[in-house]
C-alpha cells in the first residue's frame, strides 16, 4: 500500500506515469500486456474508433477495480493532470465543435515532399485565409526567384591624420586594409542572391557597389555553389568566397560589431581574403561542435599573387570547435592557417607566405537570450612567415632577400545593453619584424569604441571613435557615424 | 587554455558514437520535444534547441546548435519563418542532408491554416511573416493535427517502431482529447474577454476560447515597446473591461508592468510553450498553466 501511494505521489508530481514503473512493477506488467492487446484490437477495429475506445474506456474501467480507483492516474499512462482520470474517462465525448473544426485547420499533407525552402503546399490551402491579392506563393512565377538580400551602407568619416598620409610602420598598405576615406563615402553596399539549385546544389551570388576615386564599380564579393547532398557531414564549395580561416575572414563585413576590420586583418590579409577556389569541409558527429576543412584558391589577391602555382596559389587549412556552458554560455574557438606563394605581390613581396591564425569568441548573454544582453568577447592572433624577396618600393632595381616573421592581434568586447544598444571596445595590436626590408622599431597600436543602436534587426546606426598611432611620429582620431540596413529576405547569420 | 580545449576536442571524438541505434529528432522548440516525447516516448532520443526563456525568433546559429542539427534523423519546428534567422544556416553548416529537406524536415505550421496571413509584405509592418502568425502551438486544435502528422513522419523515419508510434497516438489523442474537453469548459469564464498582448503570441489561443485581443505592447511585431506606443494603450486598456495584459516568460516585464500600473488591468505572465513555468512540464501542463492563470485573474 505503500508503495502504491509512493507510485501515486510520484506519479502526480512528476507528470508522468515512467517514474512509477520501478515501483510497482508487476501491476504494469500485467496492465501493459492487456494495454497492447487492447492496443492490437484498436489497430484491426480503427475503421470503426469508437468501438475502440468504448474498449479503452472499458480496460481503464477494469484496471480502476483491479487496482482501485486511487491508482486510475497511473493506468493511464502518462497522464500528467490532476483530473486525468475524470477526464480520459470520457474521451469520446471531446467537444464536437471543436474536433470537427479540425478538418478545416488542417491542411493537405506534404509528408516526404516537403523541401525546406520551398512552402508549395501552404500557398493553396491557405488562400481562404489569406487575402488573395499579391499573388499566392504557389502560383506566383516570382516564386522560384532567389533570396534576395540588400545591405545598404554609408559613412562619415573624420580623421586627424589625412589617409593620404598615413603610413603604417612595418606593414605596407595592402588590398582594402588602408583606413576609411575621410568625408562621406557609401563603403560597401551589398546585393545578395541565394537559392538551392536543385536537390544537390545551393547558390549564392554577392555583388558589391564601390567608389573608388569618384568611379563606381560593381565588383564580384562571393559567387559559389554548395554541395547540400554529400553524406556523413561533408560540404563542399566551389567558386569565389570568403576563406573559412580565423573568425571574421568567413564572416561579410555588415556582421561585424565595429565599423572597420581589425588592423591584423588588414595588414595580413588585405581585410578579408577571398578568391576563387574549392573548400572541403567536415562536420564530426560529435556532441561538440567539431569541423575541419581545407581550401585551394587561385591566388591573386593580397596576400598571394600571381596565381603562382598553377593558379593554385593558396591553400588553407582550419578548425574550429565550440559549445555551451549551461544555457547562458556559448564559445567558439579556431586554429587556421593559409599558405600562399606571391609573384610581385602588392606589397612587394615574392617567395611563400604562411600565416597561422588562432581565434576565439565567448559569448554570455541572460538565459542565452543573445539579442537583448550579455557580452561577446573576441580575439585572435596571427603570425605571418615570410621567405623569399622584396622589391624596393622607392628603387624596383633593389631586391631585398628577406626571411622573417611579424604577428597582429586584437581582442574585443561588445556589450548588449538591450535588444537596441550595444557597446564596444577593441584593442589592435600588430608586431612589426625587427630586420629585413619591413623593420620597424615601433609597433601599431590602436583604440577603439563604439555604440550602436538598432531600430530592429534590419537596421543600425553606429558612433566609433578611434585612436589609431600607426608609426612613431602619427596619432590618428578619428570619429565615424555609420547606418547600415538590410532590406530584403531575412538572412540567417553564422554565430 | 589550450591544451584544456585540446583534450575537450580529442574527448569529444573519442565518445563520438557514429552508429546510433536509436532515432534522433532536433525539436526547435520545447513544445514540440514535448510532442515528440509524446508520441515516440523512449524510441527516440530528443535534443530541445531553445528554453521557454529564449525568444525564438532571435536564437543565434550557435556551435552547439550546429552540433545537435548535424546528429539529428530529423528535425522538428515550427517553420513558418519563425526559425528563418539561425535555422537554414544551422542546415547548411551542419552538412546533414537527412534533415536539410525531405521526411527528415518537419514542419508543424506547414500542417496546419495558419491565421494572420499578410495580404501585403513590408517590413514598415514590422516582423511580419509570409506564411502567417507562426505561433501556432498555443491552439490544441492545431497540436492535434501536428500530432497525426508528426506520428506519421516518425513511422514513416522509422518503420520498426510504427507500432509503437501508432500506440502512442492513439493515447495522446485520447487524453488530448479529453483534455481539450476539459479546457474549454474551464475557460467558459473567458469567452468574450478581452487582452493586451506583449506580442502576438496567443492569437490560435485566443481564436480557440473565443477571446479578443485589443493591442499589443509592441507597436510593430518585432519592435521593442516604446513609451509612447505603452501611453497611447492607456485608454484602450481601461476602456475595454480588458481581462489582462499578457506576455511570455521570456519578454521583458517592465512594459507590461507599467502599462498594468496605470490601468489597473493586471499583468499576467504565462508560459507560452513547455517550461514557461513550473507547471509546465509538458503540454498537458502547458496549458492547464494558462488556462488557470487566465481564470485566476478573471476572477
Amino acid at each position: 500500500m505503500t508503495k502504491t501511494l509512493l507510485a501515486l505521489a510520484l506519479a502526480v508530481a512528476l507528470g508522468t506515469a515512467h517514474a512509477a514503473e520501478g515501483v510497482s512493477q508487476a501491476q504494469f506488467k500485467a496492465l501493459e500486456a492487456r494495454m497492447a492487446q487492447l492496443e492490437a484490437d484498436a489497430k484491426a477495429a480503427r475503421a470503426d474508433a469508437a468501438k475502440a475506445r468504448a474498449e479503452a474506456e472499458a480496460a481503464q474501467a477494469e484496471v480502476a477495480r483491479l487496482k482501485g480507483a486511487s491508482t486510475a492516474n497511473v493506468a493511464a499512462p502518462a497522464a500528467p493532470t490532476p483530473g486525468g482520470s475524470a477526464a480520459t474517462s470520457a474521451p469520446a465525448a471531446a467537444d464536437t465543435s471543436d474536433l470537427a473544426a479540425n478538418d478545416d485547420l488542417a491542411v493537405p499533407d506534404d509528408t516526404a515532399s516537403a523541401a525546406a525552402p520551398a512552402p508549395v503546399a501552404t500557398g493553396e490551402s491557405n488562400d481562404n485565409v489569406a487575402s488573395a491579392d499579391g499573388g499566392g506563393s504557389s502560383s506566383n512565377p516570382n516564386a522560384f526567384n532567389p533570396a534576395i538580400s540588400i545591405i545598404l551602407n554609408g559613412s562619415y568619416t573624420h580623421h586627424s591624420l589625412d589617409p593620404a598620409n598615413y603610413i603604417r610602420a612595418g606593414f605596407p598598405i595592402v588590398g582594402e586594409g588602408g583606413p576609411a576615406p575621410d568625408g562621406f563615402s557609401l563603403g560597401e553596399s551589398e546585393i545578395s542572391f541565394a537559392a538551392n539549385i536543385d536537390e544537390k546544389f545551393y547558390g549564392q551570388l554577392t555583388l558589391t557597389a564601390a567608389s573608388e576615386n569618384g568611379q563606381d564599380h560593381i565588383g564580384v564579393e562571393e559567387a559559389f555553389i554548395d554541395t547540400t547532398a554529400l553524406p556523413a557531414g561533408w560540404n563542399m564549395r566551389l567558386g569565389r568566397f570568403y576563406s573559412n580561416i580565423g573568425y571574421l575572414n568567413s564572416h561579410h563585413a555588415h556582421t561585424d560589431n565595429f565599423f572597420d576590420r581589425p588592423l591584423a586583418y588588414q595588414a595580413f590579409l588585405g581585410n578579408q581574403y577571398g578568391d576563387d577556389g574549392v573548400q572541403v569541409r567536415w562536420v564530426a558527429p560529435t556532441s561538440l561542435f567539431f569541423e575541419v576543412g581545407g581550401e585551394a584558391f587561385r591566388g591573386e589577391s593580397y596576400p598571394a599573387a600571381g596565381a603562382g602555382h598553377g593558379g593554385v596559389g593558396t591553400k588553407t587549412l582550419f578548425a574550429h570547435v565550440g559549445g555551451d556552458v549551461g544555457d547562458e554560455n556559448e564559445w567558439l574557438a579556431g586554429v587556421s592557417a593559409l599558405r600562399t606563394s606571391a609573384i610581385g605581390g602588392e606589397d612587394g613581396f615574392t617567395g611563400d607566405g604562411t600565416l597561422y591564425i588562432v581565434d576565439g569568441t565567448w559569448k554570455w548573454a541572460p538565459q542565452g537570450n543573445f539579442k537583448d544582453g550579455g557580452l561577446t568577447l573576441r580575439s585572435e592572433y596571427m603570425i605571418d612567415h615570410r621567405d623569399g624577396t622584396v622589391v624596393d618600393a622607392a628603387d624596383p632595381s633593389v631586391v631585398f632577400d628577406w626571411s622573417g616573421k611579424r604577428r597582429g592581434a586584437y581582442a574585443e568586447a561588445v556589450y548588449r545593453i538591450n535588444r537596441q544598444w550595444d557597446v564596444g571596445y577593441r584593442f589592435d595590436r600588430l608586431w612589426a619584424a625587427n630586420d629585413g626590408p619591413f623593420a620597424s622599431d615601433t609597433d601599431p597600436t590602436r583604440h577603439t569604441i563604439e555604440a550602436t543602436w538598432r531600430n530592429s534587426e534590419f537596421s543600425l546606426f553606429r558612433l566609433q571613435l578611434s585612436h589609431d598611432k600607426p608609426n612613431a611620429v602619427d596619432t590618428d582620431n578619428a570619429v565615424t557615424v555609420q547606418y547600415q540596413t538590410s532590406l530584403g529576405a531575412h538572412g540567417a547569420h553564422k554565430f | 587554455m589550450k591544451s584544456l580545449l585540446m583534450s575537450a576536442v580529442l574527448l569529444a571524438g573519442a565518445v563520438a558514437a557514429p552508429a546510433q541505434a536509436k532515432m534522433r529528432v532536433f525539436a526547435c522548440e520545447p513544445e514540440w520535444g514535448s510532442l515528440v516525447h509524446e508520441l515516440a516516448g523512449d524510441k527516440v532520443d530528443v535534443d530541445v534547441g531553445t528554453s521557454a526563456l529564449q525568444d525564438v525568433h532571435v536564437i543565434e546559429a550557435k556551435p552547439s546548435l550546429i552540433a545537435k542539427v548535424r546528429a539529428a534523423d530529423m528535425v522538428v519546428c515550427t517553420g513558418a519563418e519563425l526559425e528563418v534567422g539561425w535555422l537554414p544556416q544551422l542546415i547548411r553548416q551542419s552538412g546533414n542532408t537527412k534533415v536539410a529537406s525531405g521526411p527528415g524536415y518537419f514542419e508543424a505550421a506547414k500542417q496546419v491554416k495558419t491565421l494572420e496571413k499578410p495580404s501585403a509584405l513590408d517590413r514598415a509592418n514590422g516582423d511580419v511573416h509570409p506564411d502567417g502568425n507562426p505561433h501556432i502551438q498555443m491552439d490544441p486544435r492545431r497540436v492535434l493535427i501536428v500530432a497525426q502528422r508528426l506520428d506519421a513522419r516518425l513511422a514513416q523515419l522509422d518503420p520498426s517502431n510504427a507500432a509503437a508510434y501508432q500506440q502512442n497516438l492513439t493515447n495522446f489523442q485520447n487524453r488530448w482529447r479529453a483534455a481539450m474537453v476539459r479546457w474549454k469548459a474551464q475557460a467558459a469564464p473567458l469567452v468574450g474577454r478581452k487582452v493586451v498582448v506583449h506580442h502576438i503570441s496567443w492569437v490560435y489561443l485566443w481564436d480557440w476560447l473565443g477571446m479578443q485581443q485589443i493591442g499589443a505592447l509592441e507597436p510593430k511585431p518585432g519592435v521593442p515597446p516604446t513609451s509612447a506606443h505603452l501611453a497611447s494603450l492607456i485608454a484602450t486598456t481601461k476602456s475595454a473591461n480588458t481581462l489582462a495584459i499578457v506576455r511570455a516568460a521570456y519578454q521583458d516585464p517592465k512594459p507590461a508592468d507599467w502599462l498594468a500600473d496605470r490601468t489597473g488591468v493586471p499583468a499576467v505572465t504565462l508560459p507560452l510553450t513547455v517550461g514557461g513555468d513550473a507547471q509546465s512540464k509538458d503540454l498537458f501542463g502547458l496549458f492547464d498553466s494558462t488556462i488557470s492563470k487566465l481564470l485566476k485573474v478573471a476572477k
